[in-house]
């Protein structure tokens, strides 16, 4: 298995402040792979190093083969990894349809991007009907489907997702996750960063937990739902 | 009627220019919350770069049709000056992009001193007139004059504004300056190089400014090393007036300022039984922003948007 994102000891640290230390991790073409943990993990310090929004400490990230060290987050973004942020990050005095056309905003390819558009309003009906309303009037899970249509005008061969559950009611949940399986079945690989443990792992084919800057268990996801640190700590189950 | 009207064009077309002005202070400001106040001395730049090369051009060349070395005094000017913006952000603001809100208005004040000192140097203290060099026709319309020139302005920068308003809400980079202005990093993340972007929006303000300072010097017929000081100043005011941050609200408060000026100066006698001559327009101008942004601190067309978070 040659890996789409390969991180190797991966450490980063806000001035003083160690929050990911030695954290290696590998997604594979088209896989769907989580990162659970808890708040302050570190979780979304690890999607922002590799996204280059934050500068590592030491260690490296390899998106296919290629070191991607040193490089802004626009070079990264224009090699086919699109990051999700937390928070969704639509831009809010804009319209819904001038956000999709910033997904896709390192492409040329005119054509393309009409067709792109048609199927993303194709995958998200909800958003056509509000293609010319202003993003930040929309309801928090509109604007993470937003966010979601916005990353695939990128065709990124990887997602990544900050939390896309935050905030949502259980049913707008559901809504955002079939949609998330959708893409990953459209053979775009997903590394999906989640809180909610439970959710997470029965979407994905595998997954990494995060603790204090550190992984500390890693496997199938079948099997890390299994194990009883995981089970206890995540999954709300008493011993 | 006919002194009315009369105010009324010399209001219009000096606030066309004030309008050119002030869309270079609220670009720059939507997008880094910065006040460039080295624009003014960018506008000033482009009617002294542009006067050298009239002068030059109608003392080599007094056979050339003025408008022929008008078009060759803005081109050479409309090049400096971007070229000035550029180098402006990279060297005084870039690096001070993450620092405290004070630093680079420090070195913005720096900026223009530098410049203006410059400016001496090459040009010397005293104004520089504007050649003859351009048609002196009037047209009388109901009792009220307007020249040429006058026109001219009025006319250039109602197309540049269509064009600029065009850009900003149709093209890719106008886009991506609409992004950047409301999150740098997550325009990064669209694959927008916000450092690219961000200097894109100093050149073409700075391109604005060349044009306007080239309107100003053929309307008042004079170019001088002090002129950015209350020109900027002026235009800042217009920005801020329209509310800063908003291309409408520029253009909307470089009218007005333009009108308030023009009819304060007008009737600024009248009203004081003569106590205060026309020579009080600019106070006057200061006074009716004041009087605005104590009952609008946002401006005219300021953040009155609705957000969710
Ligand atoms: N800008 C910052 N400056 C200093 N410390 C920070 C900064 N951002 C995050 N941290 C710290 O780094 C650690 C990891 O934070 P991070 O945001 O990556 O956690 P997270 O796993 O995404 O948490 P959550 O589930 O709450 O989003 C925390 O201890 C946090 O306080
Ligand atoms: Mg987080």
């Amino acid at each position: 298995m040659s890996a789409l994102l390969s991180v190797s000891r991966l450490s980063v640290a806000y001035g003083g402040i160690q929050a990911v230390r030695d954290l290696s991790l590998e997604v594979a073409p088209g896989e769907m792979v989580c990162l659970i943990g808890a708040n302050g993990a570190g979780k979304t310090t690890t999607l922002k190093a590799l996204s280059g929004l934050i500068a590592p400490q030491s260690g490296s990230v390899q998106l296919d083969g290629q070191p991607l060290a040193g490089l802004p987050a626009h070079a990264i973004a224009r090699r086919g990894m699109t990051l999700v942020p937390e928070g969704r990050g639509v831009f809010p005095r804009m319209t819904v349809a001038e956000n999709l056309l910033m997904g896709a905003y390192s492409r040329s390819d005119r054509a393309g991007i009409a067709g792109d558009l048609d199927q993303v309003y194709g995958l998200l009906p909800r958003l056509t009907e509000r293609r010319a309303q202003m993003a930040g009037l929309l309801s928090g899970g509109e604007q993470q489907m937003l966010a979601l249509g916005r990353a695939m005008m990128a065709r990124p061969r990887l997602l990544l997702l900050d939390e896309p559950s935050m905030g949502l009611a259980p049913l707008m949940v559901q809504a955002v996750f079939d949609i998330i399986r959708q893409i990953a079945a459209s053979g775009v690989a997903v590394l999906l960063i989640e809180q909610n443990a439970h959710l997470a792992l029965k979407t994905c084919a595998r997954g990494y937990v995060l603790e204090t800057g550190s992984i500390t268990l890693s496997g199938p996801a079948t099997e890390l739902a299994a194990t009883p640190a995981v089970r206890h700590a995540y999954l709300g189950e008493g011993s | 009627m006919d002194i009315f009207l009369q105010q009324l064009i010399n209001g219009l077309v000096l606030g066309s220019v004030y309008a050119l002005v002030a869309l270079g202070y609220t670009m720059v400001y939507g997008i880094l919350e910065l006040i460039n106040f080295a624009h003014g001395e960018i506008t000033m730049m482009g009617a002294m770069v542009s006067l050298a090369v009239i002068g030059a051009l109608a003392l080599a060349a007094p056979g050339l049709p003025g408008g022929v070395i008008l078009l060759a005094g803005l081109a050479v000017a409309i090049p400096v000056c971007m070229a000035l913006g550029m180098l402006i952000e990279r060297v005084a603001y870039r690096p001070l992009r993450n620092a405290p809100r004070l630093a680079p208005l420090i070195t913005a004040i720096g900026v223009s001193i530098i410049l203006q000192n410059i400016a001496m140097l090459i040009w010397g203290k005293q104004y520089i007139p504007f050649p003859p060099i351009l048609p002196q026709g009037h047209h009388e319309i109901l009792g009220a004059t307007i020249s040429d020139t006058q026109i001219a302005i009025l006319a250039l920068a109602v197309l540049i504004m269509a064009a600029l308003i065009l850009v900003v809400q149709k093209s890719r980079l106008g886009r991506a300056m609409r992004a950047t202005a409301q999150s740098r990093q997550v325009a990064s993340l669209m694959g927008v190089d916000v450092n690219r972007v961000i200097a894109s929006t100093f050149i073409i303000g700075s391109a604005l400014a060349a044009i306007a300072g080239v309107m100003v010097s053929a309307y008042y017929g004079l170019a001088h090393y002090y002129m950015g000081f209350l020109l900027g100043l002026k235009a800042f005011s217009a920005a801020v007036l329209g509310g800063i941050g908003n291309l409408g609200g520029a253009m909307l408060g470089g009218l007005l300022l333009g009108l308030i000026e023009s009819f304060g100066a007008g009737y600024i006698g009248d009203l004081t039984g003569g106590f205060l001559g026309s020579h009080y327009q600019d106070v006057f101008a200061f006074f009716v922003l004041i009087a605005v942004l104590v009952f609008r601190p946002s401006g005219l067309l300021g953040a009155r948007v609705v957000e969710r978070a």
